[in-house]
């Protein structure tokens, strides 16, 4: 075989793996433009319609969307700054220092990562319930402000990348250990923190079991839940309810879009050397 | 009273008191750091530790949420081993595993493969293009397939009648809707998969290639004697998430076939079950041993792709 047939070859493969992971999308797209009508016709409509604005319209008319996006977006941002804060402390504080008791802690917040999720989630309803705090974003905010991933994370990236000849000389300054972290690490832990920080933004943003759960006010619902909502209740009405999974979608693959290189090499590191 | 020891005179002292006010001495002179690392701790027994006890306490325990705890033992755990909707949601979160898992990973190899091809153009933006499934939320993943599998008007069901096929009701079928749920799972995670295999890939010494292709190795007898051997690790790693993320499965379902997982709960997972006794039936000690369960289950499952890759 030549190399040009082995290089059309390779490249029609991955064409089609290509259009089998964008095509969704496409499809989602279409649907959003085009009426209920449009979608359940046969032949469906395989182009863009022009039913866009009535169907984003009639989604604003039926939810209220911009509250779901408001509040996904604060649950979403202050938990993405709290996890950057602590998870960066203490992947830190692991790293660089040394202090009784270290290993053992390490290696039991490494052992915290195997527990499913699942093991815990009645009783952590329950507790929820208990104080409070069942409909309220504290329940989703809290619990999620240190990882053990994160730590892990930050912790392997500055043993690598945070020299200890910057931290003595940082000590001759007489820095304590809170500025050797603020004015030494975090400046050179910048690119780690831009990976957890997406990292953590888009899982929050597409949580949907806990939310469910915990939240049973409309005026606290997040996106996804009110997305779910949506489909259930109005899905007689197509273009709308595919409007507004298109509305939800969008600005995740907008911030994909931007970071998708520090995303992607950061999951790869992750999962190599982890 | 450690610091009355330390305090003593020191010939008194014996050896192991000054070792352990030595080790007082250097906790306190490093509280700060103790304070750094404090919230994941504090966090972790709290929302983790915590329920997790109170799991154990409860799948022992009949309660309703409401009236009185009352201690049943076992009994949870029988009456789950005799309901064969447990069995059933059982059968179906190993068969959707089964049927996600197996060809995700083979097409996750391949395309890694020809993303590792040298000098191939355009890789990062292949790279990205693959990888987005895996950012979209399953929400809207969950909404999309749902239409496209429509009993009646679906995309698919439009595609195979240009080939004369009658229409298939995809979602009303026991046995086509786990591969529906499946065929979600992979494709969010396809392109996550490669990813990782490229990264893997990309991590063997060129040397070791080279080596083989001087001993007069075949291309498949390098990718069977050096990649495959040298990716171990990564391909068990693959696994092994994969594993835990299948048995976990429950937007999928919840959102296409709604809580009671389809007509004849043809679609309902562990997961998904749990949810329903717990949040639905009010059944907490229930669901407690449900989820006691589905551990169980991932540790084991674990353990055996961890035996079976390593005999590889």
């Amino acid at each position: 075989m030549s190399s040009l047939q082995s290089k059309i070859l390779l490249h029609t493969g991955l064409l089609i793996g290509v259009f089998l992971s964008v095509f969704p999308f496409y499809w989602l797209a279409v649907m959003s433009t085009s009426s209920s009508s449009e979608i359940l016709a046969f032949p469906p409509n395989l182009f863009f319609g022009d039913q866009l604005i009535i169907n984003v319209q009639n989604v604003f008319a039926s939810i209220n969307f911009f509250q779901a996006t408001g509040n996904t977006i604060f649950v979403a941002v202050i938990t993405t700054v709290g996890t950057l804060f602590f998870c960066s402390l203490a992947g830190f504080t692991f790293a660089k220092f040394q202090f009784p008791g270290k290993t053992f802690l390490f290696v039991s917040l490494l052992a915290t990562m195997m527990i499913p999720s699942q093991l815990s989630f009645v009783p952590q309803f329950l507790i929820m319930a208990s104080i409070g705090w069942v409909n309220t974003f504290q329940a989703l905010i809290v619990p999620g402000l240190a990882g053990a991933f994160g730590i892990f994370w930050i912790k392997q990236y500055c043993e690598e990348s945070v020299p200890d000849e910057l931290m003595d000389a940082g000590r001759l300054d007489g820095c304590g250990q809170f500025r050797l972290y603020y004015h030494v690490a975090l400046p050179i832990l910048r690119p780690a923190m831009a990976f957890l920080g997406i990292f953590t933004f888009v899982g929050i943003w597409n949580d949907y079991l806990w939310p469910l759960v915990v939240l049973n006010d409309s005026s606290k619902f997040t996106l996804q839940v009110m997305l779910a909502q949506l489909n259930g209740i109005y899905n007689t009405d197509y273009g709308m309810v595919m409007a507004g999974t298109l509305l939800a979608t969008i600005p995740l693959i907008a911030l994909f879009a931007i970071f998708s290189r520090q995303f992607i090499s950061g999951i790869a590191d992750g999962a190599i050397k982890g | 009273m450690k610091n009355d020891t330390a305090s003593a005179p020191k010939q008194l002292v014996t050896n192991e008191v000054s070792k352990s006010s030595k080790l007082w001495k250097e906790i306190r002179k490093n509280k700060i750091l103790y304070l750094f690392i404090s919230p994941f701790y504090i966090l972790f027994l709290a929302f983790g530790v915590f329920p997790i006890l109170y799991s154990i306490f409860l799948s022992f325990q009949s309660w309703n949420g409401l009236g009185d705890i009352k201690f049943v033992g076992l009994a949870q755990f029988q009456y789950m081993l005799t309901e064969p909707v447990f069995w059933t949601a059982l059968g179906n979160t190993f068969a959707i595993w089964f049927i996600s898992s197996v060809p995700m990973l083979l097409f996750a190899m391949i395309i890694a493969v020809m993303l590792n091809v040298p000098l191939l153009r355009f890789r990062g933006v292949y790279r990205t293009l693959f990888f987005v499934t895996n950012v979209t939320s399953i929400v809207a993943v969950a909404i999309i397939f749902q239409s496209i599998f429509n009993n009646e008007y679906g995309l698919l069901n439009y595609f195979i009648s240009l080939f004369g096929v009658d229409p298939v009701a995809w979602i009303n079928n026991s046995t086509l809707v786990k591969f529906v749920l499946g065929s979600m799972v992979v494709w969010r995670f396809t392109g996550y998969n490669a990813i990782i295999y490229l990264a893997g890939l990309q991590s063997v010494p060129q040397a070791m290639y080279e080596a083989a292709k001087i001993d007069g190795a075949s291309p498949i007898q390098t990718f069977f004697k050096i990649t495959i051997p040298i990716m171990k690790p990564v391909i068990l790693f693959t696994i092994i998430m994969t594993t835990i993320g299948s048995m976990q499965l429950f937007t999928e379902p919840q959102i296409l076939l709604g809580d009671d997982g389809g007509i004849g709960s043809s679609g309902l997972t562990l997961s998904l079950y749990m949810y329903n006794e717990a949040f639905l039936q009010s059944q907490f000690g229930y669901a407690a041993a449900v989820s006691w369960a589905l551990f169980i289950l991932i540790g084991g499952f674990s353990l055996i792709n961890w035996k079976f890759v390593n005999r590889l």
